[in-house]
């Protein structure tokens, strides 16, 4: 982790000039009435693992369709490996790899055959196929298991496969939809090995969505997406400075009274949020006896926190990722009625 | 979980010592697209001899009209018959297109399943033009159908029909021309249907109605106005009918009775060359999948 991200940052700062690996400007795209994403502004430079975080439904997918040439933009303009996505979309596919959410395996193919599949339609030349077949499948692990029907593999292997598939052209820029979604924790971070293991080894740029706040601690810099719009961009160390409160929440007998007390007797503005009354202060532990003493209210529980990226996504979108998953069911449920009318 | 974190270390080790291996994504051209169409064709057939189960499992269907409808009818129709010839090697001509058939949409039919399971997808982002992959599925398709017909040739003998060479030939010959048409008519309707169970209704419904109308269970004459036209509308019937007369042809039969048997297929009484029949069939075939290599070159 730590040397992937060291040999990623010095890669463009030593070139002199940021070589950009993905540029996008006043991206949007609208299904009918709906706007999925509403002009985004980024660029990620060679050789990063950029992540964009965000709810269920934000836009984040729609945003990855039209780098990888899947969706036209409705407006605006992204260029992918130095070529653009609508005018130039064969170069831009040549040069990309792609993990998306739902598996696009052959159940019915061995391990080995999915991946000539994809060397013969990306015109892998021939005497490369084999090796560096072995090389990718080495990677993650699935040497050993390529010539059984994938049907027969896990939910993480399969995922593992797809990585492999992914990297087997030797792409400059690797996008995964939610690589880890749908899979069990333990599953997961052996996922991120691979990740890591691949970013120290392979010369490539990353592009993730995830809704997983310690998945997107593995990025070198994230952008929080909500809303179809980025709402802040910046390392993750950069971005829980700026926050740089701690949060506090309470458990009370009477929230909305506990909420009312603060703000009359501390000048603090309270919330309830995943169902504890949450706030923010400068220095959380200094700050609980005067809490203590203060509240008339009955205090059932206390926790105090430094600032989480879900802190920091609270002070940008105003609510916590979980929230606004469970509020952002209803809109995507619009747009997706909205997308199948269109087709 | 710890045995694939040793696994991963030591998998690194290795490529590391081998070092990472340069891979020079080649430019588009014809090339690069006919090896596209080469690796689809070649996924079908893979899953064709993987999937022993549907091999056996469609033949039933045509086995059974062979040998039950073909054996139950022939007192029945033995008076239309001239002496010597049964009504089984009568049908056999459509039992064959019938298995082509049933193979062919079938086939057609993984592209919508294809898309449910994702892998369509892997297709479609593949910097190759999507004319590569509706060409490879339709060939593919038109492969895996006319070996289902192959397999119902083998029983040739049960209906009496002989193994000549000539007649073998020209009759896989006819075989890949219908299932080539049919899948390419599959592959057309799975660019626009993308449920899988509405795909299976829709061919459902035409399937039983292109093999009965097809002069597949009886000869082409004498039949009400109606049911003339219809079947001169069923693209089967213009496989059918030279199939039919290729089988009889090669019996010990004379001219008259070959024409009872079997008669040309007629436009308001001008009877269609057998060549111009097939030509119908192929030119049917390849505007169909040009409208499929349409619809799948529309972006979303």
């Amino acid at each position: 982790m730590a040397a992937g991200q060291a040999s990623g940052a010095a890669r463009w700062a030593g070139n002199g000039h940021r070589q950009a690996a993905i540029t996008v400007a006043g991206l949007t795209k609208n299904y009918g009435e709906i706007e999925a994403v509403r002009g985004i502004d980024f660029e990620v430079p060679v050789g990063e693992t950029f992540g964009f975080l965000g709810p269920n439904g934000a836009g984040k997918s729609t945003t990855i369709k039209m780098l990888c040439t899947l969706a036209r933009p409705t407006s605006g303009s992204a260029t992918v490996a130095g070529h653009d996505v609508t005018s130039e979309r064969d170069a831009v596919r040549r040069n990309i790899g792609l993990v998306f959410q739902d598996t696009t395996l052959d159940n019915y193919l061995t391990g080995a055959q999915n991946l000539k599949f994809h060397a013969a339609l990306y015109g892998v030349p021939a005497a490369a196929v084999e090796p560096r077949m072995r090389q990718v499948l080495e990677m993650v692990g699935l040497w050993e298991r390529r010539d059984s029907v994938v049907m027969t593999y896990s939910g993480g292997m399969k995922r593992r496969l797809e990585i492999a598939r992914g990297l087997l052209h030797a792409p400059h820029v690797l996008f995964l939809d939610e690589p880890t979604v749908g899979l069990d924790p333990q599953t997961r971070a052996s996922i991120w090995e691979y990740i890591n293991e691949l970013k120290s080894r392979e010369d490539i740029t990353i592009f993730l969505t995830t809704h997983y706040m310690d998945e997107a601690e593995h990025c070198d810099r994230i952008a929080i997406i909500d809303h179809g719009q980025i709402v802040a961009i910046d390392t993750p160390e950069a971005l829980k400075a700026s926050v740089g409160k701690d949060r506090v929440q309470i458990q009370t007998a009477d929230d909305q009274a506990a909420i009312a007390e603060l703000a009359r007797e501390f000048g603090i503005e309270a919330a309830v949020h995943e169902g504890a009354v949450t706030f923010s202060v400068a220095s959380g532990e200094q700050f609980v006896p005067r809490l203590f003493a203060g509240l008339t209210t009955a205090i059932k529980s206390v926790s105090v926190s430094r600032p989480t990226l879900d802190d920091v996504f609270m002070s940008y979108t105003g609510t916590t990722i979980r929230d606004a998953e469970a509020s952002g069911t209803d809109q995507m449920r619009q747009m997706a009625a909205a997308f199948r009318g269109r087709r | 979980m710890a045995t694939q974190t040793t696994e991963a270390t030591q998998a690194s080790e290795q490529a590391a010592l081998a070092g990472t291996i340069r891979v020079a994504v080649p430019e588009h051209s014809l090339r690069t697209d006919l090896r596209a169409v080469s690796i689809v064709w070649r996924r079908e057939l893979i899953r064709f001899r993987r999937d022993r189960l549907r091999t056996v499992t469609s033949l039933i269907q045509p086995v059974l009209f062979l040998l039950v409808l073909g054996t139950g009818l022939s007192s029945l129709a033995k008076g239309g018959m001239p002496p010597g010839v049964n009504f089984k090697t009568f049908i056999y001509p459509g039992v064959l297109a019938m298995s082509v058939l049933f193979t062919a949409i079938f086939s057609a039919a993984s592209i919508v399943w294809d898309r449910e399971f994702g892998f369509l997808r892997e297709m479609l982002v593949a910097p190759v033009s999507r004319a590569s992959i509706v060409i490879g599925k339709c060939l593919g398709g038109a492969t895996i159908a006319t070996l289902q017909g192959v397999i119902m040739l083998i029983l040739a003998g049960l209906a009496g029909v002989p193994y000549s060479p000539v007649l073998i030939l020209v009759l896989v010959g006819e075989m890949l021309l219908l299932a080539f048409t049919l899948t390419a008519f599959g592959v057309m309707m799975a660019a626009r249907i993308t449920q899988f169970q509405a795909f299976m209704a829709v061919t459902q419904m035409l399937v039983m109605p292109l093999f009965f109308l097809s002069g597949a269970l009886y000869p082409l004459r004498g039949l009400p106005g109606w049911l003339s036209v219809l079947t001169r509308i069923d693209p089967l019937t213009y496989v059918v009918g030279p199939m039919r007369n290729a089988v009889f042809s090669h019996l010990s039969l004379n001219p008259i009775e070959i024409h009872a048997l079997s008669p040309s297929i007629t436009w308001v009484g001008w009877p269609v060359p057998i060549a111009l029949s097939l030509g119908i069939v192929a030119v049917m075939g390849l505007a169909m999948m040009g409208v499929a290599i349409v619809t799948f070159s529309k972006p979303e």
